[in-house]
């Protein structure tokens, strides 16, 4: 064992986590970017993603044997928890925080941590507060490439959430409704002068946010476990990552997510943080960033014009 | 029945301290801060630490308790205070989680997830204020959350109180016109956390022991819903409020359905109330307290009243 | 004498040079206009003299003292006041409030200052600092005959009052040197005569007063200085009547004349 392989194998396990992180702190950005708040409810849209893909993965599966079915059935149970979260999004959107635009900035951060507890604690009620496992849908037998244990369900965390970042750069670059979301991000009242429908934009900000929350809810659930709270902390963490990239800019959150992920698991493996304040890693990079380069690393400092 | 009530009471009281703080830093200054349950914490460990491997008594604990917390205010505020008010929610918020992570693991000083036993009852006059029998640990409760209220009051309404108020309402603008918006910012979230403190020094010589999992984010957004329904910026109504969020917290022990209604229902009331509040009465219950300033401009006012309606009779010529 | 003046002040923004290196002074006692298109670095300007942005380059001085980068609070502190060319003010403050806020730094050291006894009678009744910070406040609503709107709310004034409480708001800093970025904008004919009138009243008090406007007839009535910017640059400088007949004034408010 080789310290350049285990420094690979952290490397990959960092790499795992952090393309979660970087698909849920996409949701930050890009409802930051837009309205210029942050969404606290946006980890408990996750936790929901997970949930919804679990019982419907459960469902499809049913005493089936690992497979090409098992594995379609995780697909589709993927697409299911997008749909299901995209929507939960767009209607959070329209009853707790669309009645507040013109309200004070306090309002709608409010109303968001409201929806936050609103979540957890009905899935904590309809569920239960034990944690549940998301099985894997193929079988999971670790492969050793060069002297790093790198096991299928990565590969799949990985291929997907590289996957969709790819899609939505593209989306957000190329397509018409991307360039109503840019313009909408950069002025508002410009955009709609311009003939966006500035409406239509949020919610479609925010079902895509939530459909992102919900493939990195599941893909967390392949990795750890499912439970009314796992939002929280997830959540934080994304948050945290877009911050570091620096809010409201998507690449950002990218590099925030991968980085914040790479930098958990080294700060355990190799710097040796115990693993009880693993958590903390993330708040004390939080406080370093906003500390040394507020802005981010890829983002504008932004100061109110007078 | 009695002895339910009582226990509702000095929740309230205890929570009533912490929704005071809270209203220094969010209805006064304006910051959305997320870690009452962190300064609480700190507080309750202050008061069971000292009290149990020290041997100190429970008055001695208080103030070390508060400038504790206070100090922790201070070394969270620096960093986030010069920033954009959302980061604060969540720096904040991620604080009071570092916190309890803290107190879960440093096994020698917190004895970790197991929390410190037997502290002992404080006692006053050879008194002593036992939680068992509720009355006299009642009584003390109410004194504490009185003169919280009347030095927090004095101190709304003094020129602190309105700096405080023009730092909410335009940053910019009341830095502009000569106030350290640094400063008070600073101070709002070290004497908003210092009270939090005292409410958990109560919490301890209350449930005579500590555990991590007392200080949750759940602490921290019922303490925000007792501003929020009372009326943020106006410490009766945040008092009312921590009332009514215990009866809400209890209602189901209350009238004897504890095991039909879920625990989360309570849970999902408050995330409603923060919500509802917001959008049909954002001023909350009683709303935000107005200043008076009769005793200088209105009938009563003595010598400036005059002057008052000097100055108006001059320049309109009389008339209303 | 000049009371305020910058030395070679630039301040970029990403690409865009929004004030650039631009000598600007003040003469003490006298009514200064700034005027330039949209967009010319006006506002930035003010921003960069009173403590609100900090400038790329080159120095403020104040009464002879730099006073580059130093806050905003400490600058006010100095005895420079301010308004914004999007009101600012402390809407769900009375107007009694926004005024005595102005007042702050120049009453009491804490809440609990004073003497023991002092301390205590204040305590009950907060009667000094109040008092103090009344009477000086109603001094400048009164200068506004605003005396009766006391105890309005900020936000429900009408918008020529807003404008005047800023001003009012500002003067209660008992400053020397008085900024008003487009004091007049959104105001009615007579509102704006109105308000030359009050310009020409502060400055009579001993006040010296910088102005952004874009309304000549008011710039020109009552400046006794004018500087010009445009595209961040200082391109003349002098009386109303030499701003008047400039070629360069000319050209950047009107375009060149062969296009
Ligand atoms: N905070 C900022 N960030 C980026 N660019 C800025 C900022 N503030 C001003 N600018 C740019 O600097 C230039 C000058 O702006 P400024 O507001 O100073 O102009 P102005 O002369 O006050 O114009 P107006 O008459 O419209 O008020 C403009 O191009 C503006 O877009
Ligand atoms: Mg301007």
């Amino acid at each position: 064992m080789g310290s350049v392989s285990e420094f690979f194998q952290h490397l990959m396990n960092g790499l795992t986590l952090g393309g979660i992180y970087a698909l849920i702190a996409l949701g930050y950005t890009m409802v930051y970017g837009i309205l210029k708040f942050i969404n606290f409810a946006h980890g408990d849209i996750l936790m929901v993603g997970a949930y919804i893909g679990l019982f419907v993965f459960d469902g499809l599966r049913g005493d089936a044997p690992l497979g090409v079915w098992t594995f379609t059935a995780f697909l589709i149970a993927m697409l299911v928890s997008m749909a299901g979260c995209g929507v939960l999004g767009m209607v959070i959107e329209r009853v707790a925080y669309k009645p507040l635009r013109k309200a004070t900035r306090l309002a709608p951060l409010l109303s968001a941590i409201g929806v936050s507890f609103i979540l957890s604690n009905s899935a904590a009620w309809m569920f239960g507060t034990q944690s549940r496992k998301l099985a894997y849908p193929f079988h999971n037998d670790s492969i050793v490439v060069g002297g790093v244990v790198i096991t299928p369900h990565q590969i799949l965390i990985l291929a997907v959430s590289f996957i969709m970042m790819i899609v939505l750069k593209l989306f957000i670059d190329n397509t018409r409704m991307g360039k109503a979301m840019r313009a909408t991000s950069l002025d508002q009242d410009t955009a709609r002068l311009m003939g966006i429908d500035v409406n239509q934009v949020i919610s479609l900000t925010f079902a895509i946010g939530s459909a992102l929350a919900a493939v990195g809810g599941m893909l967390i659930a392949l990795d750890f476990k499912v439970y009314p709270t796992m939002g929280t902390m997830t959540g934080l963490k994304a948050f945290v990552a877009a911050v570091v990239g620096g809010i409201g800019n998507i690449t950002g959150a990218m590099v925030g997510g991968i980085l914040l992920g790479i930098l958990e698991t080294f700060g355990v493996a190799i710097f040796g943080i115990p693993q009880g304040l693993k958590d903390t890693i993330a708040f004390g990079i939080l406080i370093i960033i906003l500390l040394v380069k507020p802005e981010g690393l890829l983002g504008k400092a932004e100061k109110e014009k007078v | 029945m009695l002895n339910f009530f009582l226990l509702i009471v000095i929740y309230t009281g205890i929570y009533a301290l912490m929704a005071i703080g809270q209203n220094v830093i969010t209805g006064y200054a304006g910051m959305l801060s997320l870690c009452q349950a962190g300064f609480f914490a700190i507080g309750s460990y202050a008061t069971a630490i000292l009290s149990t491997t020290y041997g100190w008594s429970f008055w001695a604990t208080l103030p070390v308790a508060a400038l504790l917390s206070a100090l922790f205010g201070v070394l969270i505020g620096l960093p986030t205070l010069r920033l954009k008010g959302d980061y604060l929610a969540i720096a904040t918020l991620g604080f009071a989680e570092i916190v309890r992570n803290v107190l879960n693991n440093w096994d020698s000083l917190t004895r970790g997830p197991m929390g410190i036993q037997k502290i002992p009852m404080p006692s006053i006059f050879g008194f002593v204020i036992n939680p068992y029998k509720k009355t006299g640990f009642l009584v003390m409760t109410i004194i504490f959350v009185l003169i919280a209220y009347f030095l927090f009051q004095r101190l709304a309404r003094s020129r602190m109180g309105r700096a405080l108020e023009a730092i909410r309402e335009d940053e910019i603008a009341a830095e502009s016109m000569g106030i350290n918006t640094t400063k008070y910012k600073v101070w709002a979230f070290a004497i908003g956390a210092s009270v939090a403190g005292v409410a958990g020094s109560l919490q301890a010589v209350f449930s005579l022991s500590v555990t991590p999992g007392t200080y949750t984010f759940m602490v921290s957004i019922m303490v925000l819903c007792m501003v929020v329904l009372g009326g943020m910026g106006n410490f009766k109504a945040v008092i009312l409020g921590a009332f009514i969020i215990q009866l809400i917290s209890y209602f189901p022990q209350l009238v004897g359905l504890s095991s039909m209604i879920p625990p989360q229902f309570k849970q999902i009331l408050f995330g409603l109330i923060l919500v509802v509040m917001m959008i049909w009465r954002p001023q909350g219950l009683l709303g935000r307290e107005v200043r008076d300033y009769s005793r200088l401009t209105g009938e009563k006012g003595s010598v400036f009243r005059k002057k008052a309606k000097q100055a108006v009779s001059s320049t309109q010529g009389g008339e209303r | 004498m000049i009371l305020l003046e910058t030395k070679g002040l630039t301040r970029e923004y990403g690409g865009v040079v929004a004030v650039s290196n631009v000598d600007f002074q003040v003469n003490q006692g006298l009514i200064t206009g700034l005027i330039g298109p949209n967009g010319a670095g006006k506002t930035t300007l003010f921003n960069n003299m009173t403590g609100l942005d900090m400038p790329t380059k080159g120095k403020v001085f104040f009464n002879g003292h730099d006073i580059t980068g130093k806050p905003a609070h400490r600058i006010c502190r100095m005895g420079i006041a301010r308004t914004f060319q999007n009101i600012r003010l402390f809407k769900e403050l009375t107007v009694l409030e926004n005024v005595m806020i102005g007042r702050h730094f120049k009453t009491g050291k804490s809440p609990f200052h004073g003497r023991f006894l002092n301390a205590l009678d204040s305590y009950f009744r907060m009667s000094r600092e109040d008092e103090q910070m009344y009477s000086s406040a109603l001094k400048w609503l009164d200068f506004f005959e605003m005396g009766e709107l006391c105890d309005e709310l900020a936000k429900n004034l009408p918008y020529g009052h807003q404008r005047e409480l800023e001003i009012a708001r500002a003067l209660a800093t008992d400053p020397q040197l008085l900024f008003l970025d487009e004091p007049a904008a959104g105001m009615n004919p007579q509102e704006t005569e109105h308000l030359m009138e009050t310009i020409g009243k502060i400055r009579d008090l001993g006040i010296t007063v910088v102005l952004i406007e874009h309304d000549m007839k008011l710039v020109m009535n009552i400046c006794d200085s004018i500087t010009v910017l445009n595209y961040g640059q200082k391109i003349a400088q002098g009386t109303p009547r030499e701003i008047k007949h400039d070629p360069a004034v000319i050209e950047a408010y009107l375009g060149k004349e062969e296009e």
